[in-house]
């Protein structure tokens, strides 16, 4: 653990956003995760992405649960919302909460034991709803807070720091999320900014459950010869399958793709996600050829990454149960509460 | 880019700025340090290792050091370096058997020295421990050259120059006060091994313009100054003009201040932003009621019935011209009252006493072509230093002209090619105590420079001998130290341990890393994490890491030596290393440089 705070002096030729902000202003408290964890490093590439799409940080809100992974929203935007629930049922509470002010950004950040074995049911149940939020899930293959057993996620064949070979077929979060009917699925490495970073802000800017699994290796528990989550390992079997650019708003979209560029899929407040270089006859935006597409890069022993699967006329949980408009907190009061009058006329339905 | 080779000392000698920048390249960081721990007799031999002087110069010097300060860099001002050095200097025990000292037996060679400025004495200090005999000629009947003459006591006390001075005297040195030289050749056939010259350059340049010498009231700077500090002059009129605004012309107009002046001008012909003067010392003359007036070029003395009234001055505009050269044409004229003129501006060598026919070669001004890197002549064992080498420079510059004079002198008494110079070296030691424990003070603290106390302006113009600064109490010393960012601790990269996590340059405060694809450095610099836009600062270059074969980028210009980076990194690829420079002087042996962990 770390200390000394992060020093104030800063670079005094930083730049800033449209709301005069620089990316120091987006952090929280110094981390005190392992030296070298992954889970630092999708902090970092979230404070970037909050920087770059101008966000207000007393417009977010940070929910996670319990694990290694749970502790990182204090590492982000000071300023912003918080909620730590209990273990594994942090999409109920972001549920909750995005059903009472739907303005908010809603981030939550979980990990592989958080989000597949004790909250799994959870996680199924928000990816149903569709909640309107940016799902991270920090995946390293062990539970690092209790010392590194294999978790839910690890790959058959794997070994542990201590020797085991893990023999129980893993969860594929991905996977899951597929074919559970989530609308904006992805796969990054927390070793790769320059993938992840433009994952994360579309996630932000997709309208409904946007689900980020993030290989993010643990250093101290699964980062040794034999992991199948290590920075090695990773690094070696990553395959990106599709690369995304994502085109904000301000920015002018022209018509002219790059080279290899295939597709553009414009988001629901008019920003745009781009798709380059695309594996040969890879759809996006096609379910069930996706999901055999994964099968295919996994059976080769790859590890498939990029923006996986975008779905942007999707409906969210607001428009399922035909809610009012904006934030409970703005409505007036005797139209939040009619009275008893009001209640006892409602009651009349089921008499 | 190839891979920064940093077992060269000079590559993390450069990264410690002031350092670098100091001539006499005083171990600045590490001086501090030994402040913050209350080593200050410690703090004082270190200083003493390379600048001689630190109790002269913690109050005198001309600081090269603070511009160069990365604090300047980061938060605006530098730290109080020479201030610290006064600390040392101030707050010390008894050193004196710490000083080095000179062997009984000695080793047969005679060297004289000319001259009994900083430039002789540093060469009488480096020479005499190593059994020379060194016997110095003094025109005046005391020892300290400009630095007694020029500086005035309220700048720098008698007693601070005495005693500095005398440790180097005490290790043996034969002066002869009132000695001027007369004669180099007369000097060469007394059988001296080698020679040094340390003179200074003592003559003022001068101001012919009408009616300069039609009265007695107007003085050349540094000979008016000399004659205050031998107490020849004690009073000035009220209305006094100094013309010039370089660091003799402050040191001229405090001095009148102090001597009855009451409205004492400063006349400078250019802008603010072209003075000469050093900021501080601008800043100290303007704090003692000094009014300093831009743009007036001095046109002629004005002297009735043999009385000095004043003098007319042109007021200038600038301009530049076709070629793009700065020109002034004058816009008006007008006349200034004055009891007294005091001209300062700039001073020139002379060396009437050398034959121009014994071998010293001098060029078509007048000044002898000496060599920069062994500071001989032209004639084999003759040396120069100091402001006689190249004219006016400052004292830190004369010191360390003479640490080089003497490994010249010493080579040349030895028969030792002048260019085969000792080389430097380095150490380089992990500070790592604990897990995420260091041994320097690593977080940084964001206190502002701490000003500097003065005594209070009537009872500091009061009398010449009042110094005017306090320097820096204990509290306050212990407050500025903590503004000092380590620059010599430096962060040492292993390149086949990194795994690229990322999570250094996730930390770093001030974004200067960056794992990327290799370059050439122009390319390079513009696509790290921050451009690298400060050409002076090196950018680190690594080895190709193992993982991806790409290469960690280090822009050296903002780093705070915060240690997060080491501390964040979970193969202690990055370490914190404390820099130690060995540099060479006189007699000593080629230094080695050693890196452990």
């Amino acid at each position: 653990m770390t200390y000394i705070a992060k020093p104030v002096a800063r670079h005094p030729r930083m730049k800033v956003n449209a709301l005069g902000l620089t990316p120091r202003d987006y952090e929280g408290t110094m981390s005190t995760l392992c030296a070298g964890c992954g889970h630092d490093s999708v902090t970092s590439a979230l404070i970037q992405a909050f920087y770059e799409l101008d966000i207000e940080p007393h417009r977010v809100a940070k929910l996670s649960g319990i694990g290694c992974s749970s502790k990182t929203p204090a590492y982000f935007i000071r300023e912003a919302h918080g909620f730590n629930s209990v273990h594994g049922r942090m999409p109920s509470i972001a549920a909750g909460a995005n059903a009472a002010n739907q303005d908010l950004l809603y981030v939550g950040i979980s990990g592989d034991g958080d989000s597949l074995s004790i909250g799994l049911g959870q996680l199924c149940h928000a990816i149903r709803r569709n909640v309107n939020m940016l799902y991270v899930l920090e995946n390293n293959g062990v539970y690092g807070l209790t010392k590194g057993q294999f978790s839910a996620s690890a790959d058959v064949g794997t070994r542990s720091k201590g020797g085991e070979i893990n023999r129980h077929g893993p969860i594929d979060p991905v996977n899951l999320a597929l074919s559970l009917g989530a609308t904006f699925v992805a796969r990054s490495f927390s070793g790769d900014k320059r993938q992840l970073v433009p994952i994360l802000k579309a996630g932000m800017r997709h309208k409904g459950f946007a689900f980020v699994d993030v290989i993010s290796p643990c250093v101290t528990f699964n980062d040794h010869k034999g992991s199948t989550k290590s920075y090695a390992h990773t690094r070696a079997h990553m395959h990106e399958v599709v690369e995304t650019d994502f085109v904000p708003l301000r920015r002018e979209i022209t018509a002219e793709y790059g080279e290899g560029a295939t597709r553009s899929v414009t988001m629901h407040d008019g920003s745009a996600v781009r798709f380059n270089k695309v594996d040969a006859d890879y759809d996006p935006t096609d379910r069930g050829a996706v999901l055999e597409h994964l099968r295919q890069v996994r059976n080769r022993g790859e590890v498939a990454t990029g923006l996986l699967y975008l779905e942007e006329t999707g409906e969210d949980m607001h428009a399922f149960e035909n809610t009012v408009e904006g934030p409970l907190v703005d409505l007036p009061y005797d139209v939040l509460c009619p009275g008893s009058a009001a209640l006892a006329e409602l009651q009349k339905e089921w008499w | 880019m190839q891979p920064t080779d940093t077992r060269d000392p000079q590559y993390y000698h450069k990264v410690v700025d002031c350092q670098w920048a100091c001539p006499a390249h005083t171990n600045v960081p590490e001086y501090i340090r030994l402040i913050a721990q209350g080593r200050y007799s410690d703090a004082y031999m270190l200083n003493r290792a390379s600048n001689v002087f630190p109790g002269i110069l913690g109050r005198t010097c001309d600081r090269p050091c603070e511009p160069a300060c990365r604090r300047t860099r980061v938060d605006g001002k530098p730290v109080a370096i020479c201030r610290l050095k006064r600390v040392a200097a101030d707050l010390r025990e008894d050193i004196t058997d710490r000083l080095p000292k000179a062997p009984p037996v000695k080793n047969g060679k005679r060297v004289a020295l000319i001259g009994g400025g900083p430039a002789s004495l540093t060469v009488a200090n480096d020479l005499l421990p190593q059994g020379y005999e060194v016997v110095l000629f003094e025109k005046h009947d005391k020892l300290g050259g400009l630095m007694l003459t020029n500086i005035p006591a309220f700048r720098l006390p008698a007693k601070v120059l005495n005693e500095e001075i005398a440790y180097v005297v005490d290790m043996g040195l034969d002066v002869r006060l009132n000695t001027p030289v007369e004669s180099m050749k007369g000097l060469l056939d007394d059988g001296f091994d080698a020679v040094f010259v340390g003179v200074g350059a003592p003559r003022g340049k001068n101001l012919e313009l009408p009616g300069r010498y039609d009265s007695d009231r107007v003085h050349i700077g540094i000979d008016w100054l000399e004659s205050v500090a031998f107490q020849h002059i004690d009073t000035i009129g009220e209305r006094v003009l100094v013309i010039g605004v370089g660091n003799t012309a402050m040191d001229c107009c405090r001095t009148a201040k102090r001597l009855g002046g009451t409205d004492v001008k400063v006349m400078a012909r250019r802008g603010r932003a072209d003075f000469k003067a050093s900021d501080w010392e601008l800043e100290d003359a303007e704090g003692e009621q000094v009014e300093v007036m831009e743009y007036h070029s001095p046109k002629a003395f004005v002297v009735e019935d043999g009385q000095l009234r004043g003098m007319t001055f042109d007021v200038v505009e600038w301009y530049e011209d076709d070629k793009g050269k700065q020109r002034s044409r004058a816009v008006e004229e007008v006349f200034i009252p004055a009891d007294d003129v005091i001209v300062a501006i700039g001073q020139e060598n002379a060396f009437p006493w050398i034959e121009r026919d014994m071998g010293i070669e001098f060029n078509d001004w007048d000044m002898p072509v000496v060599d920069r890197g062994t500071m001989q002549c032209s004639l084999p064992g003759v040396f120069f230093g100091g402001d006689a080498a190249w004219g006016p420079e400052n004292i830190i510059w004369a010191v360390e002209h003479g640490h080089q004079a003497a490994i010249s002198i010493h080579n040349h008494c030895h028969g030792i090619p002048l260019a085969e110079r000792p080389d430097y070296g380095m150490n380089l030691v992990s500070q790592k105590m604990g897990i995420h424990e260091w041994s320097y003070s690593n977080d940084y603290d964001p206190n502002a420079r701490t000003a500097m106390r003065y005594v209070d302006l009537r009872d500091r113009l009061a009398g010449i001998g009042v110094e005017a600064e306090l320097g820096y109490d204990v509290d306050e010393a212990a407050r500025e130290v903590e503004r000092c960012l380590n620059c010599d601790i430096q962060t040492d990269f292993t390149a086949n341990l990194c795994i690229e996590c990322d999570a250094c340059i996730d930390v770093c405060p001030l974004h200067c890393l960056t794992i990327t694809e290799n370059g050439t450095e122009v390319e390079l610099r513009q696509r790290l994490t921050a451009p690298a836009e400060n050409l002076k600062q090196d950018i680190y270059v690594s080895e190709e890491l193992p993982q991806t074969r790409r290469v960690m980028v280090k822009d050296e210009d903002l780093c705070v030596h915060c240690g997060l980076c080491a501390e964040r990194c979970p193969t202690a690829a990055w370490d914190m290393r404390k820099f130690d420079l060995l540099v060479p002087y006189a007699g000593h042996d080629t230094w080695a440089t050693t890196a452990a962990l």
